[in-house]
């Protein structure tokens, strides 16, 4: 009986999903869709400002072997940040808007970023390094041509862990009062029933999903050919976006 | 300002003397006499709501991402779904994963510990299976030349050898579980997420939302040094090497 209405109710969500919405200005697009984009905009934002605060820190880090203490510890402690709180903390200092959360984002989204390129750079192999040195690369080239293609894949790592920590906390935003995500509609079931609440969740899960496999397929165009490890690229290490032993 | 004036469950109505209160009514960013007022009958049992919460996710977790990677260590072929299955479910926001399973569960804790516990699974199963396999082959050879059981192998040489790998994940799981329990409170009503969110629909009270904020990040910062701690005694042999 209930799985019965457990179906239904599923049922009900995906045809909520394509029903068309009453949102102001644009009549032509479903609700649920639109929020969709929204939350894609608001998210790519996020994971743009981050990827260009935090992926020359950590390149440049990683580069001069430095700092591994900062780079390393605050992945650490960045974890421990509940991004509810985060949020909550942001609307009362900041107050309600865009900004405040684009900020919280950015402070969950940085870290990994940073902490990945220096693994990443840092690792990189000294002998590869000293021969490029070796055939008269400046340290720009070095880092351009040698490090950045060897260091792609534990990069990707670190921007594909931010996007996914943006997606989920962009739809949290809408627990603190931020209206423009999909959270809005998770947020209010007294208006959208059970089965928009779970068609804007479907929505949040593809999102999250389609996200993951874009920059999936970003890494895997970017990587040196010779890195490629042929036989082993499947669904799951495409999906598996960390590599992390803390 | 209004908003919280007008009190709530947990704000208690600003009446009495015009000077009570002050701190409150100004909004500030941390009022003391307010967190020791609402220690016992609001902080305390949301934070220990919240250890049981965590408590519960990763035992359950742990279990089965330990069964998992014994059964890929044996056989490699389950490695592949596993990793799949799990990835998927580590992809899926944590708002998004709470509801999909409300239909189902309705909002009770079984639902919120199910998400909890299905984000633990990746990183878990994950950190176990590399940690069994990096097990130098010598050291498996000399097992068996010593006439230990393949068992007995797992269970006194590959598993101990393993457990830093595998504590690593218990770190980053309680971690992880720890944060996402906040937004579990949506769910469930249970946890340290319950006081932020009545800070918010109380015209975002401050206070309420640093020291629960402030508990949350600190819980997580004790398990993760209580497991540096249990590995240290677990794997005494690790620290001869620093």
């Amino acid at each position: 009986m209930t799985s019965l209405l457990a179906t239904s109710t599923f049922v009900q969500a995906f045809q909520f999903i394509g029903r068309d919405g009453q949102v102001p200005g644009v009549p032509h697009l479903p609700t649920l869709i639109h929020l969709t984009l929204e939350t894609l905009k608001i998210a790519a934002i996020g994971v743009g400002i981050s990827v260009l605060i935090g992926l020359p820190i950590g390149l440049w880090l990683g580069h001069l072997h430095k700092g591994s203490f900062i780079a390393i510890n605050l992945g650490n402690v960045w974890r421990s940040l509940p991004s509810l709180a985060l949020l909550a903390f942001g609307v009362a200092v900041l107050g309600l808007g865009l900004a405040n959360v684009e900020l919280a984002l950015i402070v969950l989204a940085v870290p990994p970023i940073i902490t990945n390129a220096y693994v990443a750079i840092d690792g990189v192999e000294g002998d590869a390094v000293d021969a490029a040195r070796g055939t008269g690369l400046t340290e720009w080239q070095i880092l351009r041509q040698v490090e950045l293609p060897l260091g792609i894949p534990l990069i990707f790592a670190g921007i594909r862990t931010a996007a996914l920590f943006v997606v989920s906390t962009t739809t949290i935003a809408a627990l603190t009062g931020y209206s423009g995500s999909l959270g809005d509609i998770i947020d209010n079931e007294t208006s959208y029933h059970l089965s928009g609440v779970l068609g804007a969740a479907i929505c949040i899960a593809a999102l999250a999903l389609v996200v993951e496999l874009l920059l999936a397929a970003l890494q895997r165009a970017l990587t040196p050919k010779g890195l490629k490890v042929t036989g082993r690229e499947d669904l799951a290490g495409t999906l598996t976006p960390v590599v992390e032993t803390a | 300002m209004t908003g919280f004036a007008a009190g709530g469950p947990v704000i208690p109505n600003f009446g009495g003397g015009a000077s009570s209160y002050a701190c409150e009514r100004a909004n500030r960013l941390f009022c003391g006499g307010w967190v020791s007022r609402n220690w016992s009958p609001v902080l305390w049992p949301a934070l220990r709501q919240h250890i049981v919460l965590t408590l519960i996710a990763i035992s359950i977790g742990f279990v089965l991402s330990m069964i998992l990677a014994l059964i890929a260590y044996r056989r490699g072929w389950v490695e592949r779904p596993v990793l799949i299955v799990t990835s998927i479910l580590y992809t899926i926001p944590s708002l998004a994963l709470f509801e999909l399973l409300e239909p189902t569960f309705g909002l009770t804790l079984t639902t919120a510990e199910i998400a909890l516990v299905s984000y633990t699974l990746l990183i878990l199963f994950r950190n176990t299976l590399t940690g069994l396999r990096e097990v130098p082959a010598e050291v498996k050879d000399a097992a068996r030349g010593m006439g230990m059981s393949p068992r007995q192998s797992l269970l006194r040489v590959e598993l101990p050898l393993a457990a830093p790998a595998i504590i690593a994940g218990l770190r980053i799981a309680a971690v992880t579980v720890i944060s996402l329990g906040t937004v579990a409170s949506f769910i469930d009503d249970q946890g340290l997420g319950v006081p932020i969110l009545t800070a918010i629909s109380n015209g975002v009270f401050k206070t309420e939302i640093v020291v629960a904020g402030a508990m949350a990040v600190g819980l997580a910062l004790i398990a993760d040094g209580l497991l540096v701690i249990l590995q240290r005694v677990l794997t005494p042999w690790t620290r001869a090497h620093r």
